[in-house]
């Protein structure tokens, strides 16, 4: 049995230990928002936070979670960080097919909640292992820009 | 489970009291614009037939889109031509799937259901406009009756209905029932605005893409994400080589994992059934599969290329001629002559093609990104043998397309999705939901690649100048043998592989296109913006060798030659007005090209800026896009395309491509199908060249000359060109 939490919900799952996390809260917990773009962490599609950290589910067997707190795109919204993110991403209308962007989301708030104020290279380092096919990049480069100001704002205020 | 529980959409159209429908007329559907609004006793899961657009009475205005919307932003298009003629407030505008019904839904431009080819916004800009002037009309009318006022005094405005003389006002909700009884006007003499009056098309700001909420929170359903009780998920282990068959499998060990609960063979290879994705595709890992390569291709590309190579010797069927080129060569001081190879190259959409489907031994419902509906709803028909009103798509979001999911799978070509999902369900009986699921490698492996192709270019110098020009296309055609044969194929010619070097954008003396159809086993399709993936290239780096060697710069030198070609020549002076053009040269280790083209009725011009990067990868760091493609209807949805199309395109330019050795894809994944990732995002600076034309398409427009652009830099960055074939960075130059 392993146990687990997941954006603040307590769950537990009895079936095979290696599965990996993502078809863990894909097909037992009924995430969806967390995709899947490659199975073998080269897309980022699958990005999750476990314990604050950025992860790829595709490759992590759900065992590795025991006792961990694991966010997904569903509830990154309730993180100040999360928050200005998504918010980012709607003023500027990042998306396109929208399929990467929970993984894009989600490596874009980890970043920013180590840096409030990443640099580009920063944001080349953090985010170059989330690919985009329809090629958003020049939005999401713009939007995390934008988080950082609103975070920079907040924290003054 | 039986088929009246599958939910084919929980967010359905429902048709009730008190809510107004504008569809199409139809002679024999026997449906007005407003016939079923008060339609009480319907059942709640029918779509009401023939609709555009619904009015609730919350005042939501529900827009049903015949466009499958891929990323390239057609639900926002479609819902913001509505919205304009029906001064609807913007946040009132919801959209959704149409569903199959070819006569309603049509592509305009192509006589059957689907998209592609750019064309969503060109061939609905009339037509969802009407749909939206009849319901403002009806709904005036209905204002006017209850407040007993003349329907002229009434005024509409963010979705807000007024009669300033008597100071009454309301929203679209309070009429909707009422309108439903009002008589429709005329929906081909229903007035629409002057340009000069809109105030959403074309507005720069604050018009936010329908579906962004959706796919920033998670909420949005692909079909990845079609969970369904009782679902089976389904892998299908395929030859490795194209054309190969089963011979024999053991599914001993594939059984042996929990929770797979049956391995068939099925007509497109062999079905593993789970009841969960991890079990399928570990049952998958464990099946054995002796292959028979009797009729595979055997080939690697080299000799795929060999052969291109020899035909292009020969002429082929003429697709362009003017004067006599072959004299002009004889007569020439010089002949130049070019030859440029592009390899198959795989779409590679971000979701990887997936799709849901029940049939319960007499209906089918199939739920997934369907793009050309017309095509994947003729496949299921045949390939279950029942009668099209048996069988039910629902278009949900798809993650990108790029061409991909044109599905063009048939007994010659081979199979594709709706083969494979009309197998898999088949092959386990009736009664079972199955979403049949392809990984990455099943999308770099299983084919529908852009074709193979080559290009041999020869021109005429005489005095300095160049009098003719003669281009030879030889490859694959994935039009041919395919349900488009019809539409693009014509005498030997295949349209969709000559556009963009049939007709140029420079005049010349002798001219002359010709093309060959090399028949191949790998299933080939057509990759956002089709010919212009080369064409694009082709052209554009043979014109500005020729400019080089005559002496000229490659935005003069253009210019000069565009006679004929004054939209052409309208975005190559505003792209070299934008990136402020010096001429070619190398400014501190960066040098500039160029690249012009037309496609799809939109005109584009780049300039790239490009340096030599670490182990010789091209880095590029700026690209500015002039594109004229006539009255834009969004704006920032207009940058977006041309900005992903750049990434997109330059991705390709720069790595991809397919390749076979001995018949076997190289390729798997993304580790050796290179993507482009962020780091290598250049800036982008979108021009929107004015126009009154009418709309035309932008979301394969990005693409065509961003390779040309970046080659003609590295040019002047020292590399010959010769090394320009794409991909431009090839860590083995032989492939
Ligand atoms: S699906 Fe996990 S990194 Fe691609
Ligand atoms: S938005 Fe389509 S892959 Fe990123």
């Amino acid at each position: 049995m392993i146990d687990l939490t997941v954006n603040d919900q307590p769950l537990s799952f009895d079936g095979d230990p290696s599965m990996p996390l993502l078809w863990y809260l894909r097909d037992e917990a009924g995430l969806t928002g967390t995709k899947f773009g490659c199975g073998m962490a080269m897309c980022g599609a699958c990005t999750v936070h476990m314990d604050g950290v950025p992860v790829r589910a595709c490759v992590m067997p759900v065992a590795a979670a025991q006792g961990k707190k694991v966010t997904t795109i569903e509830g990154i919204g309730a993180t100040p960080a999360g928050q200005a993110v998504q918010q980012a991403w709607l003023n500027l209308d990042v998306v396109q097919c929208g399929y990467c962007q929970s993984g894009q989301i989600m490596s874009a708030t980890a970043l920013l909640m180590q840096h409030v104020a990443p640099s580009d290279a920063d944001i080349d380092a953090a985010m170059a292992g989330n690919v985009c096919r329809c090629a958003t990049y020049v939005r999401i480069r713009a939007a995390i820009h934008e988080a950082s100001t609103t975070l920079g704002k907040e924290e003054a205020s | 489970m039986k088929i009246s529980e599958v939910s084919l959409s929980r967010r359905r159209f429902v048709m009730s009291a008190g809510v107004l429908v504008i569809g199409a007329y139809l002679p024999g559907k026997g449906a007005g614009a407003n016939a079923v609004g008060h339609t009480t006793a319907a059942a709640d899961n029918a779509f009401a037939p023939n609709a555009f657009v619904q009015i609730g009475e919350d005042g939501i205005v529900t827009v049903l889109s015949k466009h499958t919307e891929v990323g390239q932003g057609a639900y926002t298009g479609m819902a913001t031509l509505v919205a304009e003629e029906l001064d609807a407030d913007w946040a009132q505008m919801r959209v959704l799937a149409a569903p199959v019904d070819i006569a309603v839904y049509k592509n305009l431009a192509f006589g059957f259901q689907g998209t592609g080819g750019s064309s969503s916004v060109a061939n609905a800009y009339q037509q969802m406009r009407r749909m939206g002037a009849m319901a403002r009309v009806m709904l005036v009318q209905a204002a006017a009756s209850l407040w007993r006022v003349p329907a002229q005094e009434i005024t509409v405005s963010q979705g807000r209905i007024r009669h300033a003389a008597s100071g009454r006002e309301g929203g679209f909700g309070q009429f909707a029932a009422l309108a439903t009884r009002v008589p429709a006007p005329d929906l081909t003499t229903v007035v629409l605005k002057d340009p000069a009056n809109f105030t959403l098309i074309g507005r720069q700001n604050g018009l936010h893409r329908v579906d962004s909420l959706a796919k920033t929170n998670g909420t949005a359903q692909f079909s990845e994400d079609i969970h369904e009780p009782d679902m089976l998920t389904v892998t299908i282990s395929k030859s490795p080589r194209f054309g190969g068959k089963v011979r024999a499998f053991d599914a001993s060990e594939a059984l042996a994992i929990p929770g797979v609960v049956a391995v068939k063979q099925i007509d497109t290879g062999v079905a593993v059934y789970g009841k969960n994705t991890w079990a399928a595709l570990q049952g998958r890992n464990k099946l054995k599969v002796d292959w028979d390569d009797a009729q595979s291709e055997m080939r690697s590309s080299e000799q795929i290329f060999a052969e291109f190579r020899q035909v292009s010797q020969k002429s082929g069927v003429i697709a362009a001629n003017r004067g006599t080129p072959d004299e002009a060569f004889k007569n020439a001081d010089k002949v130049i002559e070019a030859e440029y190879i592009f390899p198959y190259v795989a779409h590679a959409p971000m979701e990887p093609l997936v799709g849901y489907l029940f049939w319960d031994g007499s209906e089918v419902k199939a739920r997934y990104g369907c793009q050309i509906q017309s095509l994947d709803h003729k496949q299921l028909c045949d390939l279950f043998q029942l009668p099209p009103e048996k069988v039910q798509i629902e278009t949900i979001l798809a993650g990108g397309s790029f061409g991909r999911r044109i599905d063009l799978g048939n007994p010659i070509l081979g199979p594709d999705l709706a083969a494979d999902m009309a197998a898999a369900a088949k092959a386990i009986g009736p009664g079972h939901g199955t979403k049949v699921v392809w990984t990455r490698e099943d999308d770099i492996r299983n084919g529908w690649y852009r074709p193979m192709i080559l290009h041999r270019l020869r021109a005429a110098i005489r005095d300095g100048k160049v009098t003719a020009w003669t281009d030879t296309v030889v490859g694959h055609s994935w039009a041919v043998d395919s349900a488009m044969a019809a539409l693009v194929v014509a005498n030997g010619l295949d349209q969709m592989m000559v556009e963009g070097a049939s007709e140029i954008p420079y005049s010349f003396e002798h001219f002359r296109c010709d093309a060959h159809i090399v028949p191949g086993k790998v299933p080939t399709s057509s990759l956002r913006s089709v010919a212009s993936t080369h064409t694009g290239h082709a052209v554009e780096s043979f014109i500005d060798q020729l400019l080089n060697e005559t002496g000229q710069d490659p935005v003069e030198g253009r210019l000069a030659l565009m006679g004929n070609a004054p939209r052409e020549a309208g975005v190559l002076r505003a792209v070299a007005k934008a990136a402020n053009w010096q001429g070619a040269g190398v400014v501190e280790g960066r040098a500039r090209g160029v690249g012009v083209a037309k496609a799809f009725g939109t005109y584009v011009a780049q300039i790239a800026e490009v340096s030599l990067g670490e182990g010789g990868i091209p880095r590029v760091h700026k690209v500015w896009c002039a594109v004229d493609c006539g009255l834009v209807v969004n704006p920032d949805v207009v940058r977006a395309q041309i900005e992903g199309g750049i990434g997109y395109g330059l991705g390709i330019a720069l790595y991809s491509s397919i390749t076979l050795q001995d018949g076997l894809v190289e390729q798997s994944n993304f580790h050796n199908y290179r993507p482009l990732r962020i780091d290598e995002m250049p800036q982008i600076e979108v021009v929107i060249v004015p126009s009154s034309e009418n709309p035309t398409g932008v979301g394969e427009l990005g693409v065509p000359v961003i390779a040309p652009a970046v080659g003609n830099a590295l040019v002047q960055l020292g590399r010959p060109r010769t090394s320009l074939n794409l991909p431009l960075y090839r860590p083995n130059p032989n492939l």
